[in-house]
């Protein structure tokens, strides 16, 4: 018996504090196994944000720091030119990167900072209480929009890959999606992608992953990836939205 | 020695695993854990073939395979 599936070393062994059926556990899981292949635990940094993410420095097995909260591309910002050897990464949430933190993604990305950014979009603020994100999808029920969203009166979705997929400094650019498992093997990919772009040197790097949040949508977990499926990939197409050729 | 090793301490019985294997070997236990949650079991060991597609669902690493 030969072991195909272990534990990544990039991971301590700490049980998630996640609800069920959570995307975050998976998101963590990719990121590690990812470190372990490219064998740059040793040199990775990463930010952790605000949000249900805001206990990644209690789960990643390399050197972590906690951002105030949207400010993690500024503060990967400054490890990485202090540290322009490490590896930097952000991990941040919707609230957090496409709300209060959108300044500093975008001019982080538009400087071409060499970060990663791996971006959980689920489509609502979880940790506070499933209230509307901008990502929230058109009529869907949360906290705040409990008739549904309104376009009229709050706007529409954000969509963070098509609006950083004209600024130059950006590298590489995709979005994700992580309800099944081809897409989890393709999501993993791009993260590697994105990491190796790093290393190279060749510039900003961004993975949107889609997310489902069970507990604040109020749905089971499957019917979540159900949800993200077929509704949340209508409105933010998977794809590479930008790649630096050599 | 297993196929696959479930950490019963670490499942939430979110079902993603259940819900994915091809040959529907997994079910939820009857006994709970300290979180309260009803971890998966392995039915029928003997029919796995260790496809990983468990494991790669899960979000929260209950899984280790073998094979």
């Amino acid at each position: 018996m030969r072991l195909i599936k272990g534990y990544p070393v990039s991971l301590k062994e700490k049980e998630f504090h996640y609800c069920p059926g959570c995307t975050h556990g998976l998101a963590h899981r990719l990121i590690a196994e990812v470190l372990d292949e490219l064998e740059i635990r040793e040199e990775a940094i990463g930010v952790a944000s605000v949000g249900c993410s805001v206990l990644a420095y209690e789960y990643f097995n390399c050197d972590m720091q906690q951002a105030a909260h949207g400010r993690a591309p500024a503060v990967a910002t400054g490890i990485k030119r202090v540290h322009p050897d490490k590896v930097v990464f952000t991990y941040q949430g919707d609230g957090d990167l496409a709300s209060i933190g959108l300044a500093e993604l975008i001019h982080a990305a538009n400087r071409g900072e060499k970060i990663t950014v791996i971006f959980i979009n689920n489509a609502i603020y979880g940790m506070t209480g499933g209230q509307m994100a901008p990502t929230t999808l058109p009529g869907q029920r949360t906290s705040t929009s409990p008739a549904g969203r309104s376009s009229s009166e709050t706007g529409f979705p954000l969509k963070i890959a098509e609006l950083l997929s004209t600024v130059e400094g950006v590298a590489y650019l995709a979005r994700v999606s992580l309800h099944d498992p081809a897409h989890i093997v393709e999501g993993k990919r791009a993260i590697k992608t994105a990491f190796e772009y790093q290393l190279a040197g060749r510039g900003f790097s961004l993975v949107e992953i889609l997310a489902a949040c069970p507990t604040n949508w109020g749905m089971t977990p499957l019917k979540a990836l159900e949800f993200v499926r077929d509704e949340m990939l209508k409105v933010y197409p998977k794809g590479v939205y930008r790649r630096l050729e050599k | 020695m297993k196929k696959l090793v479930i950490d019963v301490e670490r499942c939430k019985s979110c079902g993603i695993c259940i819900e994915h294997c091809p040959a529907g070997l997994l079910v939820l236990s009857r006994e709970i854990n300290s979180k309260g949650y009803r971890p998966v079991r392995m039915k029928d060991e003997e029919k796995c073939n260790s496809c990983l597609l468990c494991a790669l669902v899960c979000p929260d690493l209950v899984i280790t395979v073998y094979r």
